[in-house]
């Protein structure tokens, strides 16, 4: 899709600088007069709307550490410092905790939109693969970052998920010891993490950056699954129609994002990470940050130490193989009438998983869990299967064809097809 | 160009030796900077001379109760147990536990009622519950590791649940009949 570029420089300094430094042809051609198909919905506005927060993380991150102390006996106290005497100091902190939730709200609609529409699927395997390794980044750093403020909740969260390496034969113990920097979780285990918490994101914005160059090169996938064939008529140039259309989705997303950093801002916390952390006691009931539940569920599941740490492991690294498990040629799961509810199931297993993840590991939810973790697996499996027999339903055309079609009132074939499109796309 | 090639792939050149003396020299320079890097994330000295002994006195410790104290940066547990705590730790089957010790092993002779213990999880390392008078012992007069449900007796043996070991015994001798000196 990265065609002939269209920039034209229109002064004496634009063309001076263009011959030096392409730098406004380079954000003119992928923020201006980028072909995006025309037939995008709401859901394709979740990756601005990503961009967006992972600035808003890194700003409030830098400026919270000038308030901040990285040290076991004064980081708790300093967070305080800022809840209580830095100007508007709960407001940046508010946001940047709130604001991790909100990151990981937006992945996973971005990351469940492309599981439906199959963006997964070939030309851009590479693409959804850099999407998997900025997941697990986010993982890596939403962790740390708990562990900062150095409460009850930071502290055992940091001491079961670093135990998870100790599972690992031979090697294990030697890495948990070489993670904690000590005999237990301790100050140099702070240290580390918050060289890692500040370090990671800029990470993100790397592979961030690499992701967008695979999209802009194999170009946007779109509600039909149906690739880009006339430029002119499939698509729509992203300025202005994607950029206002981001802008607004942005928008509605602050107001959910405003409406708990001012009126909910612990919901999705825990009131134990208000205790300072405190290495002979650990809280009655210990649980992860919401986002990384189904996870933790499938941890649980499994009754062996091994076994728990490589299915929750597992559980994710199987999304990058997807584009080689999901044998039908179909994209969009609008046209595969079981694929769709293989998929609806899916959603269905995943949010029950999250529950079942944040219930206590004992009788019916231990089986409940099992049973859940076995499914969660399942739909890859079943997408394999689904795939080799499954009958599609008549694709449109064109992205044209599927939006204009029936208006148009074109070739009769053209609008036979359209029409049969019709009840599809209501899905 | 083809001829070159067929030389050089018959004859050992003084360029093969420059790109393996290279290689090599390279292979040892990034050795030299991955050690440091790598050794950092040990336990710095500090640390581990924090793991000098220490002396702890028993005496204070009534029968059915139980302390906790940290050695290197370590919970470890000292309970007193009363006869019919060591009476069930002793008439269970060893063969059927999840990781077979006897009671005998875990404690030092003729000190039978003192237990001593590292107090993390062999799961992922909370702290198990069973210290304090009305705490949840679990279902075998021991501890309950609140996190993910496992249970130990009252000789620190994992009996049900995910974790794999038994609580370990720390390195520890009795100085006196009353003291012990850890490591
Ligand atoms: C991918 C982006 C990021 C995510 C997902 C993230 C996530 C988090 C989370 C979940 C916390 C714990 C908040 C709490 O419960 O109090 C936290 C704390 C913290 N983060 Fe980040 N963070 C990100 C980027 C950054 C950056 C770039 C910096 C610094 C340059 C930073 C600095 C801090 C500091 C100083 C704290 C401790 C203060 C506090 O607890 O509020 N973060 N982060
Ligand atoms: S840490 Fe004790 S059961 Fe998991």
């Amino acid at each position: 899709m990265s065609g002939h570029s269209s920039y034209v420089p229109k002064t004496g300094f634009e063309r001076w600088l263009d011959a030096r430094l392409p730098i406004i042809r380079l954000t003119h051609d992928s923020a201006v007069s980028y072909p995006v198909p025309r037939n995008l919905n709401y859901l394709w506005t979740f990756g601005g709307i990503l961009m967006f927060m992972l600035v808003a993380q890194i700003v409030t991150g830098v400026v919270l550490v000038m308030h901040y102390t990285p040290h076991a006996t004064m980081a708790f106290n300093s967070v305080e410092h800022i809840m209580r005497d830095v100007n508007y100091g709960w407001l940046l902190r508010y946001l940047h905790s709130n604001g991790a939730s909100m990151f990981f709200v937006a992945v996973y609609v971005h990351i469940f939109r492309g599981l439906y529409y199959g963006s997964y699927k070939a030309p851009r395997e590479v693409l959804w693969i850099l999407g998997v390794v900025i997941f697990l980044l986010m993982m890596a750093t939403a962790f740390m970052g708990y562990v900062l403020p150095w409460g009850q909740m930071s502290f055992w969260g940091a001491t079961v998920i670093t135990n998870l390496f100790s599972a690992l034969p031979v090697v294990g113990e030697t890495i948990v010891t070489f993670l904690w920097g000590g005999f237990s979780v301790d100050n140099p285990t702070l240290n580390r993490f918050f060289s890692l918490h500040y370090l990671l994101p800029f990470m993100i914005f790397g592979v961030v950056i690499l992701h967008v160059w695979a999209l802009h090169h194999v170009g946007q996938n779109n509600p039909t699954g149906v690739e880009v064939k006339n430029v002119q008529k499939d698509t729509v140039p992203f300025t202005p129609y994607a950029t206002i259309k981001d802008i607004f989705g942005m928008v509605c997303f602050m107001f959910v994002f405003a409406y708990f950093v001012f009126y909910q801002p612990n919901f999705m916390g825990h009131a134990d990470n208000y205790i300072p952390a405190n290495p002979a006691v650990t809280p009655a009931h210990i649980v992860p940050e919401w986002y990384f539940l189904p996870f933790y569920a499938i941890l649980r599941a499994i009754p062996d130490k091994l076994g728990g740490v490589v299915a929750m492991g597992a559980a994710i690294v199987v999304l990058a193989f997807l584009p080689w498990i999901d044998t039908s040629k179909i994209k969009s799961m609008s046209y595969r009438p079981i694929g769709r509810q293989l998929f609806w199931a899916f959603v269905v297993v995943c949010i029950g998983l999250g529950w079942l993840g944040a219930m206590p590991a004992e009788g019916g939810y231990v089986i409940a869990s099992r049973i859940f973790t076995a499914l969660y697996f399942g739909y890859f499996v079943a997408l394999f299967v689904v795939g080799l027999f499954e009958r599609p339903k008549a694709l449109p055309n064109s992205i044209a064809d599927s939006v204009l079609g029936s208006l148009q009132g074109g070739s009769g074939a053209r609008v036979a097809l359209a029409t049969a499109a019709e009840p599809n796309a209501k899905g | 160009m083809a001829h070159a090639t067929d030389t050089k792939s018959t004859q050992t050149t003084r360029r093969d030796f420059l790109m393996l003396a290279t290689g090599a020299a390279g292979a040892v320079g990034l050795g030299a900077v991955v050690v440091p890097l790598v050794s950092q994330l040990a336990p710095d000295a500090q640390t581990v001379a924090a793991g000098a002994p220490i002396d702890v006195d028993l005496a204070p410790i009534a029968e059915g109760q139980a302390i906790k104290l940290f050695w290197r940066g370590k919970l470890i547990f000292v309970r007193h147990r009363t006869k019919k705590e060591i009476d069930e730790a002793r008439s269970v089957d060893v063969a059927t536990l999840p990781d077979p010790q006897t009671d005998q092993s875990r404690v030092k002779e003729g000190h039978d009622q003192y237990l001593v213990v590292y107090g993390s999880c062999t799961h992922l390392g909370c702290v198990p519950l069973g210290n304090n008078p009305g705490d949840n012992k679990g279902d075998y007069d021991g501890w309950f590791c609140p996190c993910h449900g496992s249970h130990y007796d009252s000789s620190g043996r994992i009996r049900r649940g995910p974790a794999p070991l038994n609580l370990p015994v720390p390195p520890y001798a009795f100085s006196t009949d009353s003291k012990i000196r850890i490591g």
